[in-house]
């Protein structure tokens, strides 16, 4: 019996503090916790960085590290700083030592690094080892050296090689989200089908249960299965919640691929223990012939700069298609004179179909509408450039020649926005690898007062 | 005008990884189930997602009453072109279809 306790879907999300307190009370073999996602966007893999604030991050490690102490076993983060590139690594190591030193501990940290290098990668690529997945973007070796991060997702093999080295804490890079979880059980002998699937319904915390905020869950995996418990005082597992887990964020709901093999759940069966613990048994876990590792990449989509007016008038609002197709086939003409560059403008209209753009089917119509003007080019000084030169059209621009001259509001100085540089997902590929730790790195180090 | 989400419990999306998006459609019970499935043929959710219905693909969960689509991403996640970074409103689409 290997359990594991899961505080929380996302750490810098927060948990209930009393739900953590009963979870170490049960005396867990291991705590772990998922530190990232592609979900937030490109931008934390392009750049390397983490979406949550420092300070909540590291209010939120401080705690599970004095838990660890506690419990007096082993701490795992996996896809550390959101996107789990080797710069996140350090960043979440960096703020373990300083909690080290602030709480008086003296730990031994092993770190996974899941970085790969634009130029070993499209060597793999030559050589036939980066295959593709359904719906990947075509790529080629220039894409891949463009590749600001290129992370491999870790599984179990990886995790189990840093907690070999006897180590309190693992941050790991980029992994599975599962694997972290999955990884202790296993190497004890745990079902193996049981272990994936416990490990795929307790990798958002709390969100397989009646009290998704509680965030706190208990996992114990056997020879047969896995048994969940939730922590929150008023969390309750039932079968509907945890089965209906597999569906979450996930394309096909009977089927998991991870590295080495994939779960296949479409025989398990969840039984109720009690009205708040549910068991499950019969999931299978089929290892591949090839040890595959999945890819992300992130590269730049080149600059942003973001304009946004807001239209009140209503016969403006009335004819706002025409108003802006008028300003983008202007502006875009006028731009091209004055800069010497290529660059995209596009107007999105706030409260008519900024969102779901043309698969838009409501005809309601606001009193008001925000125009948002946004310009990418290749280089950030042609970004805003062009931006300056939409600015008076969104100010000024009348529908017709023989009008006054409008003025519209605009609730910004300056009115232009700059994003900076923004990324765009590159990969969804697997490579292929001889060794599974061949393709990440492992590195101890002590830490502490 | 009797639309889905009157009749069913819940419709969601969401990115299933930057290049995918799915979608539940979460039903009260059996009959309700047998009704949701027969209403949303793929070719109807097809064309109102505008993709061709070889692209979606369909999952009917009896034992959770639950309806599933999922098909590639119409911009992948977080390009300049993609207007909803996780997903989670197209939803709407569904949700407002007659049924």
């Amino acid at each position: 019996m290997t359990k594991i306790l899961i505080p929380s879907g996302a750490l810098g999300l927060g948990y209930d503090r009393d739900a953590l307190a009963r979870g170490i009370a049960e005396g867990p073999d291991l705590i772990a916790i998922d530190g990232g996602s592609t979900d937030s966007g490109p931008h934390y893999l392009g750049t390397g960085t983490s979406k949550y604030s420092r300070s909540s991050v590291k209010a939120e490690w401080r705690e599970l590290m004095e838990a660890r102490a506690r419990a007096g076993v082993p701490l795992v983060i996996g896809t550390a700083g959101t996107c789990g590139a080797d710069s996140a690594v350090d960043w979440m190591l960096d703020i373990t030592r300083e909690l080290a030193a602030e709480l008086g501990q003296t730990l031994k940290i092993a770190t996974v690094k899941s970085g790969q290098g634009g130029a070993a990668m499209a060597e793999a690529f030559a050589a036939g080892r980066i295959t593709p997945l359904e719906a990947a973007p075509k790529i080629s070796a220039d894409v891949l050296s463009a590749c600001t991060n290129i992370v491999a997702l870790a599984g179990v093999e990886q995790i189990n090689a840093a907690l070999d080295t006897g180590a309190d804490i693992v941050i790991a890079g980029r992994t599975t989200d599962t694997a972290i979880i999955a990884a202790l059980p296993i190497a004890r002998g745990a079902h193996p089908g049981g272990a994936w699937h416990g490990a795929k319904i307790g990798e958002c915390g709390a969100l397989a249960t009646t009290s998704p905020n509680s965030g706190t869950i208990l996992i114990e995996f056997d020879d047969a299965g896995f048994t969940i418990t939730p922590m929150g005082a008023e969390a309750r597992a039932t079968p509907y919640t945890v089965s209906a887990h597999m569906l979450y964020e996930n394309a096909n709901p009977h089927v998991l691929f991870e590295p080495g093999g994939h779960l296949d759940v479409t025989e398990a069966s969840y039984e109720a223990l009690d009205d708040r613990r549910v068991r499950v048994t019969g999931s299978q876990w089929l290892p591949s012939e090839r040890y595959t590792v999945k890819l992300e990449g992130a590269r730049s989509g080149g600059f942003q700069t973001v304009s946004l007016a807001l239209v009140r008038d209503a016969r403006y609002v009335e004819n706002i298609r025409a108003w802006v197709a008028d300003i983008e086939a202007q502006c875009t003409e006028k731009a091209r004179t004055r800069v010497n560059a290529d660059f995209s403008l596009e107007l999105r209209l706030i409260g008519v179909d900024a969102t779901l753009g043309p698969l838009e089917t409501s005809t309601l119509s606001a009193g008001e509408v925000g125009v948002m003007g946004i310009v990418t080019a290749e280089r950030e000084d042609v970004s805003r450039e062009v931006a300056k030169i939409l600015n008076p059209y969104l100010l000024h621009h009348p529908l017709t020649e023989q009008e006054e001259m409008p003025t519209f509001a605009f609730p910004f100085s300056p009115p232009e926005m700059a994003c900076g540089e923004i990324f765009e997902f590159c990969l969804n590929h697997v490579l292929e690898l001889e060794d599974p730790l061949s393709a990440f790195r492992i590195e101890t180090l002590e830490v502490g007062p | 005008m009797t639309t889905l989400a009157d009749v069913v419990t819940k419709v969601r999306s969401k990115n299933a990884g930057p290049f995918w998006l799915t979608f539940d459609i979460f039903c009260a019970g059996e009959a309700e189930f047998g009704e949701i499935c027969a209403a949303l043929n793929t070719e109807r959710v097809a064309a109102a997602l505008q993709v061709s219905s070889t692209q979606l693909k369909r999952f009917e969960i009896s034992d959770l009453n639950v309806l599933k689509f999922s098909l590639p991403r119409p911009q992948i996640q977080g390009t300049r072109h993609d207007r909803d970074m996780h997903g989670a409103s197209f939803a709407n689409i569904l949700a407002e279809l007659e049924i």
